[in-house]
């Protein structure tokens, strides 16, 4: 997408009448439908709550008050404690930067390594592409959940861990999409005629390849964020995930289960928070591929 | 079109070296053991500036045979087995894989068949016609936008500052048209391959890319190498014409002598089929049968089997080039001794 960027540039300042700007396209698309709208507010508004985390919470996510325990919203704990006595609102806001650096950083390495090895892949064929599939095969004969579990189970819990393990989770899925369009893309006249243009393999890869396979990536990528969000949440409920006392929306729902009846409400929040985050995504990267695609634009 | 003043310049510049002169060109296909031989012997030259028209039926092997001048055959399964193929002096099949890509795009371009699917979707016409000129020539960003300002205009595009950044699919079949010619021409090659350039194209449409086709060979001094079935196309653009008939050249000659006193049956057949405003045929002809499958033939002349003038000698030997006329040859034992 990076190769797109440059793209745009060749033709940018002079004429804004005549070629609307990347800008321009991206804003009247983002603005079009009132549900893109609400996600893409959604998105921000969560980034925001995640990076300005200790300036919003009310209280300390991890102060424990042995006095205050499972206490229902009120003008002090809007959302309640838990059964430690710990404000639940705070702890949402200090573990949505959890959730939402899994949800982050994990898809866009997933995305960025299964893309590589799929149009990699798919585009020189062959042995490549056997090695390549077969062992992308090898990964995804697990579901992700006990594939994650079981390199969780080996390298340990840590955020970096987590990362690695979602990531390499997630990276089939990507390989997959990325070498199906590859093989398709490889075959139009376009891509020959970028051949006849005098494009070695690597510009035609990243000229006429990847910017055509980038929309169905982008989109899948975007679902996974929400994917991503919840196999953290998984993880940290079956207790490899973000380590308490450190608070993820996951081990949120986790640490409530077992204190249903003292408190529901650390599991509505951090599950109602989920929700809306994965649904903001999914309908952000409708929006984006709706963007990537110069045909849907108009 | 002054036919007998662009022949006798055609002439002229046979003399001097061609440009591009394809010999003995053979392409199998399949594996190595029992192969497909798709394109067998083929020879032909063209002169700087020259026009150079491939007739053939589907599957005579002449878009391969344009392929293989670009080093574009998908190989595997395809290989060059023997041949030469020389522009401006240099073997192209002799030189390293990696030094293709200097040569494609900048002294050799290429109009594609297909204007719907050879543009990309995702860029803009303007930086696709910019990207031959950005990898072969050294130029600054305004440079670049002033040039595909400028080959919009050669090629007729209205309010080319305009449509710059616009995409291919906001354009009609002729306007891709027009932008693939520009992007084949954006860094003046000396020789322009046009595989069926107007084949996808209805009539009126056509007429004006062929017009356009000739105006930019004679503002570039460009080469042509146009590949059709269509005869009235190269007609209209070639000054000289190769036949080709299952995988080989046979007949070779300027347009004129060719279309007035065609050597070969297979041409004369061609030209029987062309439909005619004034025709009171009831039924248009057709060459009966179909190109033999490659590697079908294993004796004689390739065109026996369909042919209304064959002897028992056609179905022996494979006739070589006769030279029927000067500038005109054939393969065909008939034509020869009917002349001879």
């Amino acid at each position: 997408m990076s190769t797109m960027d440059e793209e745009i540039r060749l033709d940018a300042p002079q004429e804004l009448a005549a070629a609307p700007s990347k800008l321009m396209v991206v804003r009247e698309t983002l603005l079009q439908r009132p549900a893109t709208i609400f996600a893409t507010i959604a998105v921000v508004v969560f980034i925001l709550v995640a990076v300005f985390a200790p300036v919003l919470a009310p209280y300390d996510p991890l102060t424990q008050s042995v006095l205050n325990i499972n206490k229902s919203p009120s003008p002090e704990h809007w959302l309640g404690t838990d059964q430690f006595g710990r404000d639940v609102l705070s702890r949402m806001i200090y573990g949505s930067r959890n959730s939402l650096l899994f949800g982050l950083i994990s898809p866009v390495l997933a995305a960025f390594i299964g893309t590589t090895l799929g149009v990699v892949a798919g585009y020189f064929g062959g042995v490549v592409d056997r090695v390549i599939s077969r062992l992308i095969d090898l990964l995804l004969a697990f579901p992700e959940l006990l594939l994650a579990i079981m390199i969780a189970a080996a390298l340990g819990g840590g955020f970096w861990n987590i990362i690695a393990v979602i990531t390499i989770a997630f990276t089939p899925g990507f390989a997959r999409v990325a070498r199906a369009s590859t093989l398709a893309v490889k075959q139009e006249s376009y891509v020959e005629a970028g051949v006849a243009v005098g494009l070695n393999t690597p510009l035609l890869i990243f000229r006429h390849i990847v910017p055509n396979i980038a929309a169905p990536i982008v989109v899948l990528m975007t679902l996974w964020v929400a994917s991503a969000i919840r196999l953290e949440a998984s993880l940290s409920f079956l207790g490899i995930g973000t380590q308490p006392p450190n608070p993820s929306w996951g081990n949120i729902i986790r640490d409530g289960l077992n204190n249903l009846f003292g408190s529901p409400w650390p599991i509505v929040a951090a599950g109602l928070a989920i929700t809306c985050v994965v649904l903001a995504f999914n309908v952000f990267g409708d929006a984006l591929r709706d963007v990537l695609d110069p045909e849907t634009r108009q | 079109m002054t036919l007998s003043a662009s022949n006798a310049a055609a002439v002229e510049r046979d003399a001097a070296a061609p440009l591009l002169k394809v010999e003995n060109l053979a392409v199998e296909f399949g594996p190595v053991e029992k192969p497909l031989r798709v394109v067998d012997g083929v020879g032909f030259s063209i002169p700087a500036g020259g026009a150079l028209g491939i007739v053939g039926e589907s599957g005579s092997g002449k878009s391969i045979t344009s392929l293989a001048i670009m080093g574009l055959i998908p190989s595997p399964p395809g290989r060059i087995v023997s041949g030469r193929v020389e522009f401006e002096g240099v073997d192209l099949l002799g030189l390293p894989r990696s030094r293709m890509p200097d040569i494609r795009g900048r002294d050799i371009a290429m109009i594609f068949q297909e204007p719907m699917s050879s543009l990309n979707p995702v860029m803009t016409i303007g930086d696709q016609i910019g990207e031959a000129i950005k990898l072969h020539e050294e130029t600054t960003r305004e440079e670049r936008r002033a040039r595909v300002i400028e080959l919009l205009k050669l090629v007729g595009m209205p309010d080319p500052a305009k449509r710059i950044g616009a995409f291919p699919h906001q354009f009609s079949g002729g306007m891709r048209q027009r932008v693939m010619i520009a992007m084949a021409v954006a860094c003046n090659p000396r020789l322009l391959i046009a595989d069926e350039p107007t084949t996808a194209l209805d009539v009126t449409i056509q007429a004006q890319v062929l017009e356009l086709m000739k105006e930019v060979r004679r503002r570039l001094n460009t080469a042509v190498l146009l590949i059709s079935h269509d005869l009235g196309v190269v007609a209209d653009i070639a000054d000289r014409v190769v036949v080709m008939y299952a995988g080989r050249v046979v007949e070779d000659g300027d347009v004129r002598a060719i279309f007035k006193r065609p050597g070969h049956p297979y041409t004369r057949g061609l030209l029987q089929s062309v439909p005619r405003l004034d025709d009171d045929r009831r039924r248009l002809y057709q060459i009966p049968g179909a190109v033999p499958l490659p590697g079908t033939v294993k004796a004689g002349c390739p065109f026996y089997a369909r042919c209304p003038d064959r002897i028992d000698k056609c179905a022996k030997a494979m006739p070589p080039m006769f030279t029927l006329a000067p500038g005109q040859s054939a393969a065909c034992w008939v034509s020869a001794g009917a002349t001879s």
